[in-house]
């Protein structure tokens, strides 16, 4: 049975393309499956916070819930608004689903576990993840509906500001790390805990945070969707499977900035006790997968709990805070960053 | 100016932000005030005031003489009586309707009862699927009666002393 499938086997491993794929497949299927939780997840703890239950009818502990929601969505009808443009219509989830997924093509998981170690990893996320955007622009151009197309303007103002506080932001990791390459970005923070580039950025790492927050158009600097004011904002059009791909993309954002908070913030993979005597060379001390995945669930876990607790920026207050507070700290602390890297305070994988 | 420049930095550090975010913090660890409704009940009071009932006397007599007070004292005029002399020759109702889309739950017939005959019993969760069936009629508000006399006269006893 093996020998007859060798050839098989050898046909795969030899090829690069089928390989590739597989490879994408490891990393999209668990992907897909961490958003339907994900959404589960938000439910149950938003709900702790208001000192109520959450979903919990739907299978034991109300686990099958995001496949009840998501089976409900497909089955439900398409509904194409009178003099929407039909092709942009349909595309506009895609283009805001493909990249969130895309990024992940550069993210290390580990030293070696990364599908494409690209040198200028980082310039590939932050042109991925303002691709983004777009999504939701054409869908409010699309959908032919004034409270869509309010809330595609307010999503292309909000994208533009803080895009720019976060490439700052970025800048100052690049700074200290000295490459653009994410796994070499996390071999630089390699120390322990307090090596990690939130500590010497920290006013970045908090801009970034926020920042983060405005790019996936999550609470509470959700204008583009806004229910409060303009409905549903560029989805209300929406519906069945297309909505569902717009809910897809909003959660697979919120994974990718919690993946690269970890990376660039929190040192990736390495383990935040490395070098304690206590610990010795036990797992602990060690840098594997499981302290990555646990840091990003960590940072997941904070994007519910600013969800939970504040209620969503006034426009106008999005502007001033995006132009005249961010931008002005990032472009100091950059300043710093290179001035802690002339003098030595911060030296690169000490 | 002082002043402005501290209460800058004072932002800038986030202080109100995080305060409120150690606020659902606290609530998160709170033990959760949900009841799951089919599976846990609240406490009901022996005074509430649900679906009606016509009762009856332990020797299976029905209570109703069809003085019609009832009927006098509904304010949304739910309550239709018609009776008849019995052959044996007590005052008997033919008829005894409630229209449940009508009433108001007020009790006033239960105020007003001389025999205790109509009842609110404590029984909430009931439905229709016709319209029909929100009228209810002497045979099923006595089998209403039949079906809960024990919780009623439970829930009287416990109210006797405040009355």
């Amino acid at each position: 049975m093996l020998e007859m499938l060798e050839p098989v086997i050898n046909w795969i491993t030899s090829t690069y393309i089928v390989w590739t794929l597989l490879k994408i497949l490891v990393i999209v299927v668990p992907l897909i499956t961490v958003v339907a939780f994900y959404t589960y997840f938000e439910r149950k703890v938003i709900g702790s916070m208001q000192v109520r239950v959450g979903p919990n009818r739907v299978g034991p502990l109300g686990l099958i819930q995001p496949f009840a929601d998501v089976f409900k969505l497909l089955l439900k009808e398409i509904i194409l608004p009178t003099n929407a443009n039909r092709f942009l219509f349909i595309i506009a989830p895609i283009i805001s689903l493909a990249p969130a997924f895309a990024a992940w093509a550069v993210v290390p998981f580990n030293d070696f576990l990364v599908l494409a170690d690209v040198d200028a990893g980082l310039i590939y996320v932050l042109a991925l993840t303002s691709l983004g955007v777009y999504g939701v622009i054409i869908a409010g151009w699309a959908s032919n509906s004034k409270y869509a197309f309010l809330g595609a303007m307010r999503a292309a103002a909000q994208t533009v500001s803080y895009e720019i506080a976060m490439g700052f932001a970025l800048v100052g990791v690049l700074i200290l790390a000295g490459s653009l390459n994410l796994r070499e970005i996390v071999l630089a923070q390699q120390g322990g805990i307090f090596d990690w580039y939130w500590l010497p950025l920290f006013p970045l790492f908090v801009i970034y945070m926020i920042s983060g927050l405005a790019e996936t158009n999550r609470a509470p600097f959700d204008m583009a969707e806004g229910e409060s004011e303009i409905v549903a904002g560029f989805h209300v059009e929406y519906s069945g499977s297309t909505f569902a791909v717009f809910f897809l993309a909003e959660y697979a954002n919120m994974i990718l900035i919690s993946g690269l908070s970890a990376i660039l913030f929190a040192g990736g993979w390495l383990s935040p006790f490395e070098g304690w005597p206590v610990l010795g060379d036990t797992w602990l001390a060690e840098g594997s997968i499981v302290w990555f995945l646990a840091k990003t669930v960590v940072f997941m876990f904070m994007f519910l709990w600013y969800r939970a607790t504040w209620p969503r920026y006034r426009y106008d207050q999005i502007m001033r805070l995006g132009w005249k507070v961010l931008i002005p700290i990032t472009l100091v602390w950059v300043m710093l960053a290179a001035l802690m890297t002339v003098l030595g305070i911060v030296v690169k994988g000490s | 100016m002082m002043k402005r420049i501290i209460e800058y930095l004072r932002s800038l550090m986030l202080l109100e932000l995080l305060a409120g975010m150690g606020l659902t913090m606290r609530h998160f660890f709170r033990p959760r005030i949900t009841i799951n409704y089919p599976e846990e009940k609240t406490p009901k009071s022996p005074r509430f005031r649900g679906l009606h009932a016509l009762r009856r006397y332990p020797n299976g007599e029905e209570r109703c003489i069809a003085c019609k007070l009832c009927e006098a004292v509904c304010p949304a005029l739910a309550i239709t009586i018609e009776s008849t002399q019995r052959e044996d020759g007590s005052r008997r109702t033919t008829k005894y309707d409630i229209d449940l889309f009508k009433c108001i739950y007020c009790g006033y017939c239960e105020e007003s009862c001389p025999v205790d005959s109509i009842v609110l019993t404590d029984f909430l969760e009931y439905h229709m699927e016709t319209r029909e069936e929100g009228i209810l009629t002497k045979e099923k508000l006595l089998a209403i009666g039949d079906r809960f006399e024990d919780e009623i006269a439970e829930n009287r006893n416990k109210d006797a002393a405040y009355r």
